[in-house]
């Protein structure tokens, strides 16, 4: 049976809580069908930021779009602070989208290039027509202050007056003014510079603690992920390989594809030791995964119980779960290099 | 034939030799100086890194050697001597020698790069017949040798097929093979990665290393990743605001950086051997306007070590104590005046790190007595 299982969630205040999550888009006529997502599940803590990685193609932004619904997922349930979005219909579904906002990678074609940036920013309120129209335009300023955009230049300039950077910055405010619970954020820094990231990433976790907010955070760059995750789940090919804290992740990848993943990072340290990872090539179509581990195909380590057997996600202790038949134990180094046991 | 000699195999001394080389682009809004006066030289088998920020002019920097901006408004100066010859303002019709045989590119994006409606096999075979006159037989062989270098498997069936039949990376790979089909001196590699997984990232650098040590190719390699190009490079060149900023063997430079532009970029690039949740360093605003460039080092408006005199007067390259190591700053990273305004950003960062926990704590502590920002204040229906 498909499903790699629900041992890594938590009792707890989860903000969110996904089960079983099925997400497949039907190819043409053909009959086929891709599966974008295959039965995973993923909680978030209030507070927490939950980082999810993998390649293109692993079902990491279909997972943060389905939880927001946009489109429903083909099946499984996603729980937002206690309530089933599956079932939710129209005004009970929009309201529910009040609370959680989803902030996307490209930040200029995210926002109406014919509109003033402070309007775009307070056209949330105004269609839930939240308060006197005073005390929008004074949330309005806080927020855009908050961003470190100055109110007085978004109420003359159109987006396409501000810098990448300033655009994502913008996207944040307006993803702020209805006071979310949780925000969904895809890929946020891909598309920026490395000066101008760094910003965006400080402002995000100054964010985080003065508006109390959750986060799930969509990245294929793993050192982002690990700055800002308190748990990161890496995904492979629709499924979910490996759930950690962020810092034992790193420290101890135990799914090959994890270790993978950390060692192909370009170190800026020309003396570091540089990788030739065993895996070649790239994902197998999402139409036709294989069947057993769905890494099976470019892992060193597959045997024949890994191309019939999918295996489930298991406790290794310390909240480190792993779905993997052969998993690591070799201790890994924080640049990557594996030490001789 | 023209009367050009550029047989690069044939000929000593550096392969490339660009001396104060300006692209400026005349505009509505003024004088774009893009390039702004480069000098370096690369010697041949070795790969040198061009790094900067989107505007940095590392891209036209490329193009400009290549001979690819040459239209009406683009204002060349300078010299780019290849093998010896100069090359700089020849005309597509001369620089057609040059092109495919001797000077390759590889862009940013392989799907826009490759032609959608074109087999992958004939836009391989294509250069081999235009510029080696090779007959079509002989050609197919090529294209499908080179397809094995590039590691694409089954080459013989991807002949037949279309770009859009290919994943992101086999598409990198082709352009790879079509750059390397006339077995270029020269191989520019513009962002060849930014468009790829990291695991494909780290495969396909390999390969254009492989490929260049296999054929004594000298590469350069635009990126703005620092991590990209410290484990690929043999050189590297920190450009900033159409200038040379910095440029050393690669090694010297991560063990001494001079500029204080190029330890900023690194100190803001997240590092996995530092715990989660470490503020990261910044730089604050946005690369210089290149119609009006500031006055004295262009970095110093957005430099946190910068002094009256760096918005006065412009540095010149300096020598470091690695001869071959160059920068442009009056305060280097360890000079007193550096270490002095090191201390304070750096316990100005610690500040700030700490100012993010206790909004932490106070947004939970405030959530309990009702004291929220405006926005959930909004929400819940508060005077404010």
């Amino acid at each position: 049976m498909a499903g790699t299982g629900k041992a890594h969630l938590r009792d707890g205040d989860a903000v969110l809580r996904v089960e079983d999550l099925v997400m497949e888009f039907p190819v043409g006529r053909t009959g086929l069908k891709v599966n974008a997502v295959s039965g995973i599940s993923l909680d978030v803590l209030r507070g927490e930021t939950l980082g999810l990685v993998g390649e293109s193609g692993c079902g990491k932004s279909t997972t943060g779009r389905s939880v927001m619904q946009l489109p429903r997922p083909t099946s499984g349930s996603v729980v937002f602070e206690g309530q089933e979005l599956t079932a939710l219909q129209g005004g009970a579904m929009r309201e529910a989208r009040t609370r959680m906002q989803m902030i996307f990678q490209d930040p200029i074609s995210s926002l109406n290039p014919r509109r003033k940036v402070r309007d775009i920013v307070m056209e949330p309120l105004n269609i839930w027509k939240r308060g006197s129209s005073a005390e929008r335009a004074k949330v309005v300023d806080a927020v855009l202050e908050d961003v470190g955009i100055d109110p007085q230049r978004a109420a003359e300039s159109q987006p396409h007056q501000f810098s990448g950077g300033q655009c994502q910055r913008i996207s944040i405010a307006r993803s702020l003014v209805l006071d979310p619970t949780l925000i969904i954020c895809d890929e946020p820094v891909s598309a920026l510079d490395v000066s101008v990231q760094a910003q965006v990433i400080n402002l995000l976790e100054e964010l985080k603690a003065r508006y109390g907010l959750t986060l799930v955070f969509i990245a294929h760059d793993l050192a982002v992920v690990k700055n800002v995750s308190d748990r990161v789940a890496v995904m492979y090919l629709g499924k979910i390989c490996e759930v950690a804290s962020s810092d034992d992740l790193y420290a101890r990848p135990s799914h090959p594809y994890t270790k993978v993943l950390i060692d192909s990072i370009p170190v800026p340290d020309p003396m570091a030791e540089l990788h030739h990872s065993d895996i070649v090539g790239e994902p197998p179509s999402p139409v036709l995964p294989p069947p057993g581990c769905r890494f099976n195909t470019r892992c060193p380590n597959a045997d024949d119980l890994c191309r019939t057997d999918e295996p489930q996600l298991r406790d290794l202790g310390g909240g480190h779960f792993v779905a993997c038949h052969h998993p690591l134990e070799t201790p890994v180094s924080l640049t990557g290099t594996v030490s001789s046991n | 034939m023209s009367g050009l000699q550029t047989d690069a195999r044939q000929s000593t001394g550096p392969l490339l030799e660009i001396t104060d080389l300006k692209t400026h682009f005349a505009t509505e809004r003024g004088l774009v100086r893009a390039v702004d006066g480069v000098t370096f030289t690369l010697e041949r088998g070795k790969a040198l890194g061009v790094v900067g920020e989107s505007g940095s002019g590392k891209t036209v920097l490329s193009r400009t050697i290549m001979g690819l901006l040459t239209a009406r408004g683009v204002e060349l100066s300078g010299s780019v001597r290849f093998a010896g010859q100069e090359i700089l303002g020849l005309k597509a019709k001369e620089m057609r020698h040059i092109w495919g045989r001797e000077m390759a590119m590889i862009f940013q994006d392989p799907m826009s790069s490759l032609n959608p409606l074109m087999k992958i096999g004939r836009q391989i075979v294509e250069p081999l017949q235009i510029h080696l006159d090779m007959p079509s037989d002989d050609a197919k062989a090529t294209a499908v040798r080179l397809m094995k270098d590039v590691r694409i498997p089954e080459a013989e069936r991807r002949l037949e097929q279309y770009p859009h039949e290919l994943s992101g990376g086999m598409r990198q790979r082709i352009m790879i093979a079509i750059a390397l089909a006339c077995g270029p001196t020269m191989l520019f590699a513009d962002e060849p990665t930014t468009a790829l997984d990291v695991t494909v990232q780290a495969q396909i650098l390999d390969l254009i290393g492989e490929q260049r040590r296999d054929r004594n190719m000298s590469v350069i390699l635009v990126t703005h990743d620092l991590g990209v190009v410290a484990g690929h490079t043999d050189e590297i060149a920190v450009m900033y605001g159409g200038r040379l900023v910095e440029k050393a063997p690669t090694k010297t430079l991560f063990a001494n950086m001079k500029m204080p532009y190029t330890k900023s970029l690194l100190r803001s690039i997240p590092k996995l051997d530092e715990p989660s949740h470490t503020r990261l360093a910044t730089i604050p605003g946005r690369p210089p306007d290149l119609v009006n460039p500031p006055k004295g080092c262009r970095f110093a408006p957005r430099c946190a070590y910068a002094r009256d005199r760096c918005h006065e007067e412009e540095p010149v390259l300096e020598v470091a104590e690695h001869p071959e190591h160059v920068y442009r700053c009056f305060y280097p990273v360890g000079s007193a005046e550096f270490e002095e305004r090191d201390e304070q950003v750096k316990a100005e960062l610690a500040r700030e790190a700490a100012a993010v926990r206790a909004a932490a704590d106070q947004a939970a502590a405030d959530s309990a007595h009702g004291d929220v920002p405006l926005a959930a204040q909004l929400m819940h229906g508060k005077d404010i």
